[in-house]
C-alpha cells in the first residue's frame, strides 16, 4: 500500500498545473466560455500537444496512461482553473470506444488524442434523470442498417462534436439494461438536429433530436454486446474525473475564502478572528480531505471488478455532491456580498461545484446506488 | 499509488489473525463484543499476552521493546484486533506517557519506566484536566513548589480515566505564574501511593465508574520525577496530545460498530420488513459507510505521512473530529434501530456470568447506554471545537 504518485504521474500533474496557472486566467476562461463553441480551439490544440488528452487513454489505443489516477491528477488541476475545454466529453466518449470499439473504431482515438476530432456521448434523455438504463431512443433495423429516432438531452459539448456516440434501443423498454446499442453518428447526417446552448456554470451542451436518422451497420460500436456494462464503466471514469475536478475547485474556493477571512475587517478586526467562521472553515477542510480519500479509493478501483468499482465510484459521487454543496454555499456566505458578484472568481467556482452534482448522478441517486450495491 | 496490500502485509495480517485466534481469551472477547464490563484483571491479562508477543507497544521503536509497526501494520493490527473483539490497549502508559519520555525524558527515566509499562508493573493515568481547566487547559492551577529535593503538589485533577486502577499519574502542574499561562507548566510523574493523594469516583450518565477526581494535599514528589525541563511542560503536553489524537479516530471501532449496526438493522423489523430495507434508514447507514470508507483512507494517508515525518497537527485534529463524529453517528443509529427495545436496561447484564434471559433482543441491552457513554468522544482529548480552533489557527486564521 502506497499513497505516493509515481514520478511520471507527478510530472503530468505538474505540467497540467503549470498550464492552468500560467495560461488560464479567469478572464480568459470567461472569454472562452462566452465564445460560440464555449471553449478555445487553441487551448484544445495545446492540450493535445502537451499530451493531456493522451493521458486519458491507454497505450493500446495510442494514449499514455488512462488509469484512474491519471484522470484524477489532470482533472484536479483543470478544476482549479475552471477549464471549459471539452475534456470530460471526450474522455467519456473516448472510454466507450476504448472499451467497446472494434479495431478500426479504436483508430479514431488517435485523432481524438491529437485534438483533431471532438467526440461526445449522447446518452441522457428528457425522462432519464440519471438512470443509465433509461434509453427510449429507438434503433429500428432496416435493410442497410438502423434508423434512429429519439431525443438526447444536455449532451456535453454536443454542439461542437465531430462525432456523436448515440445510445439507442434495439430491443426491450426504457429502463432495461439489455437491448441498448451504441452507434457512431455524424452530427451533420440527415435527420440529426442539434440545438446548442450555454450552461449556467460556463459550459456548453446540445439538445439533440434524432428524426429517423439512417445509419449503416458499420457504425455500431463494437459488436453491440454488453453495451450497458460499457456505459457504466465509461461513466465511472467520468465520475472519477469530474470528482477530481470538484476537488480542485474546492481547494481554490477554500483558499480564496481563507484569504478573504484574513483580510476583510469588520468591527475593527479581521473576520477570521470570529470563531463561528473559523469552525465552518475547519469543517470544509475536513470534508475536502474526505473527498480526496474517496477519490483515491474510486480511482484505485476504476480498472478493477465491477462491484468494487461501482461501490467506490458511487460513494465518491455522493460525497462530492454533499461536500461540493457545502463548500459552494459556505464560501459564498463567508464572503458576503462580494461572493455574489460576477466580477469575482469565487462564485464561478461555487456554480461549477453545484452543477457537478447535476452530472452523472447527484448525491441522492448515488446513495441509492450505494445501498443497492451494498445489498447485492 | 497502490491501494492493495502487498504479500508481506497480507502475511502480517494472517500472523495477527492467527495470534488473536490463539491467544485472545474467548471470555474477554465475548465481553468486548457484547459491550460488557471489563475488569482491571481482564485488561492486564490482555496487555500481558500482547507483551509476550512483543506487540503491546505497537508504535515504540524496537530498542525500547516496541513492535515498531509501520503505518499499514498499525492499521491492520487495529482492524483485526477490533474484529476479533480484543480490548483496546489502555493508552495512558503505552501510547501517551511513553512517547513523551522517549522524546523529552532522561535515559534513566526511560530505562526505569518503559519496561514497567510493558510488563504491567505500573498502571498509568493522566492528570491534565482540572475543574477550572478543561478546554482552556493552560489555565490549570495545581501547583508544584520546590522544597529541597522535592516538589510539594497541591490541587485537583478531574476526569481521570481509570485512575481508580492507577499506580502512577503523569501530571501537568504549575511551577511558575510568571509570563503567559503556557510558560509556567511542568510535566511531573507522581506515585499514586504517595501520602496526600485521594481518588474519588465520578459516576457518568450511564451509571458507570470510568473517571475520577484526584486531590493532592501537600504531596511530596522527588525532583527526579520531573520530565524534561521545568516550565516546558506545555510543549510536551502538546506533543502528547498530537500522539493521542491520531489514535482517537477509532476506525476499528467504527468498522465493528457499523457491522453490528447492519446486523441489528437486518433483524429489526419495520412494517414487516427488515429495517435495513427501509429507504430512509438505509440512506442514513449508507452515508456513514461512505464517510467511514473515506476516513479509512484518510487515516492511512495520515499514518503514512507520520511515518515519513510529514504529518501535521492539522491531520491529527481532522482525524479526531471526523473519527469521533462517525463513531457517534453509528452509536446513534444503532440506538434508533432498536426502536422501543432501546428502553429496557439491566445494569447487571453488563457483567459476565449474568444468566437471566434477556429482555427484548439479546443484543439490545447495552446499546443505548453505549450511545450515552460515547458522547464523551467529541468532548475528551481536546473537544471537537478545540480541534477546529487548532485546524483554523494552523491554516492561518
Amino acid at each position: 500500500m502506497d499513497f505516493t504518485h509515481s514520478d511520471d504521474r507527478r510530472m503530468l500533474a505538474d505540467m497540467a498545473a503549470r498550464f492552468v496557472r500560467e495560461k488560464y486566467t479567469i478572464e480568459k476562461r470567461h472569454e472562452f466560455a462566452a465564445s460560440d463553441e464555449g471553449f478555445s480551439r487553441e487551448i484544445w490544440a495545446e492540450f493535445a500537444e502537451l499530451g493531456l488528452i493522451g493521458a486519458m487513454f491507454s497505450e493500446d489505443v495510442g494514449g499514455f496512461g488512462g488509469s484512474g489516477f491519471d484522470l484524477a491528477v489532470v482533472f484536479e488541476e483543470l478544476g482549479k482553473g475552471l477549464v471549459v475545454e471539452p475534456m470530460l466529453a471526450n474522455l467519456v466518449a473516448g472510454k466507450l470506444i476504448e472499451h467497446a470499439g472494434g479495431p478500426e473504431q479504436k483508430m479514431l482515438l488517435e485523432k481524438v488524442i491529437g485534438g483533431e476530432t471532438l467526440i461526445t456521448f449522447a446518452h441522457s434523455e428528457p425522462d432519464s434523470h440519471y438512470d443509465l438504463a433509461h434509453v427510449a431512443t429507438k434503433a429500428e433495423k432496416t435493410d442497410k442498417g438502423y434508423r434512429l429516432t429519439g431525443h438526447k438531452s444536455a449532451v456535453l459539448n454536443g454542439d461542437s462534436a465531430d462525432l456523436l456516440i448515440v445510445s439507442a434501443r434495439i430491443s426491450g423498454d426504457a429502463g432495461d439494461e439489455d437491448g441498448i446499442a451504441l452507434f457512431l453518428v455524424n452530427p451533420r447526417a440527415d435527420g440529426v438536429s442539434i440545438r446548442g446552448c450555454p450552461t449556467v456554470d460556463g459550459g456548453r451542451v446540445g439538445e439533440i433530436a434524432l428524426n429517423g436518422v439512417e445509419i449503416s451497420d458499420k457504425v455500431m460500436l463494437g459488436d453491440g454486446t454488453d453495451c450497458f456494462a460499457h456505459i457504466e464503466k465509461a461513466t465511472a471514469a467520468g465520475i472519477v474525473a469530474i470528482s477530481a475536478e470538484a476537488l480542485g475547485a474546492m481547494q481554490v474556493s477554500t483558499e480564496m475564502t481563507l484569504e478573504y477571512l484574513k483580510t476583510r475587517k469588520q468591527f475593527g478586526v479581521i473576520i477570521g478572528r470570529f470563531q463561528v467562521l473559523q469552525h465552518r472553515y475547519a469543517e470544509m477542510l475536513i470534508e475536502i480531505e474526505q473527498v480526496r480519500s474517496s477519490l483515491i479509493n474510486a480511482a484505485g478501483q476504476l480498472d478493477g471488478g465491477r462491484e468494487l468499482r461501482e461501490w467506490n465510484v458511487s460513494a465518491l459521487k455522493n460525497l462530492v455532491g454533499r461536500v461540493g454543496h457545502l463548500v459552494a454555499e459556505e464560501c459564498i456566505q463567508m464572503h458576503g456580498g462580494i461572493g455574489m458578484t460576477w466580477e469575482y472568481a469565487l462564485p464561478h467556482f461555487a456554480k461549477r461545484l453545484t452543477m457537478i452534482d447535476h452530472q452523472f448522478g447527484d448525491e441522492d441517486y448515488h446513495i441509492e446506488r450505494v445501498i443497492a450495491l451494498s445489498a447485492a | 499509488m497502490d491501494l492493495n496490500y502487498n504479500e508481506e502485509e497480507l502475511a502480517f495480517r494472517k500472523e495477527v489473525q492467527d495470534f488473536l485466534a490463539e491467544k485472545l481469551p474467548k471470555r474477554i472477547a465475548d465481553k468486548v463484543k457484547n459491550l460488557q464490563r471489563l475488569t482491571k484483571e481482564d485488561m492486564v491479562e490482555w496487555h500481558g499476552l500482547l507483551n509476550d508477543r512483543g506487540w503491546l507497544a505497537s508504535g515504540w521503536p524496537k530498542e525500547h521493546g516496541g513492535a515498531a509497526f509501520d503505518a499499514v501494520q498499525k492499521n491492520i493490527f487495529e482492524e483485526e484486533a477490533c474484529r476479533a473483539g480484543a480490548p483496546r490497549v489502555v493508552p495512558f502508559g503505552v501510547g501517551m506517557l511513553a512517547p513523551v519520555l522517549m522524546a523529552f525524558g532522561s535515559d534513566e527515566q526511560c530505562a526505569h519506566y518503559l519496561p514497567r509499562i510493558l510488563d504491567g508493573t505500573d498502571w498509568w493515568c493522566q492528570g491534565y484536566s482540572e475543574p477550572g481547566a478543561g478546554s482552556d487547559l493552560a489555565s490549570l492551577k495545581t501547583s508544584a513548589k520546590r522544597d529541597g529535593d522535592h516538589y510539594i503538589v497541591n490541587g485537583q485533577k478531574t476526569w481521570t480515566t481509570l485512575g481508580q486502577h492507577a499506580d502512577w499519574i503523569f501530571c501537568l502542574v504549575r511551577t511558575s505564574t510568571e509570563g503567559k499561562p503556557q510558560q509556567g507548566i511542568s510535566f511531573l510523574l507522581i506515585d499514586m501511593a504517595t501520602p496526600g493523594i485521594e481518588v474519588r469516583p465520578i459516576i457518568l450518565l450511564d451509571g458507570e465508574h470510568e473517571v475520577n477526581e484526584i486531590f493532592f494535599d501537600d504531596v511530596k514528589v522527588p525532583i527526579g520525577n520531573l520530565v524534561g525541563e521545568e516550565n516546558q511542560g506545555w510543549t510536551y503536553a502538546k506533543y502528547l496530545l498530537t500522539h493521542e489524537r491520531t489514535g482517537t479516530a477509532g476506525i476499528g471501532f467504527s468498522t465493528e460498530g457499523l457491522e453490528q449496526l447492519k446486523r441489528i438493522a437486518k433483524l429489526q423489523k419495520k412494517s414487516g420488513k427488515p429495517l435495513a430495507q427501509d429507504p430512509y434508514f438505509a440512506a442514513r447507514m449508507a452515508k456513514i459507510e461512505i464517510d467511514l470508507a473515506a476516513l479509512r483512507t484518510t487515516n492511512l494517508r495520515v499514518l503514512q505521512d507520520a511515518m515519513s515525518g510529514a504529518a501535521s497537527p492539522v491531520d491529527a485534529s481532522m482525524m479526531k473530529v471526523k473519527g469521533t463524529v462517525i463513531r457517534q453517528a453509528i452509536n446513534d443509529l444503532a440506538r434508533r434501530a432498536l426502536g422501543p427495545h432501546a428502553l429496557p436496561f439491566v445494569s447487571e447484564a453488563l457483567d459476565a456470568g449474568y444468566n437471566e434471559p434477556p429482555i427484548g433482543p439479546d443484543y439490545a441491552n447495552p446499546v443505548a447506554s453505549d450511545y450515552f457513554n460515547n458522547r464523551k468522544l467529541s468532548i475528551f482529548a481536546g473537544s471537537n471545537e478545540i480541534q477546529k480552533n487548532i485546524i483554523s489557527k494552523l491554516s492561518g486564521l
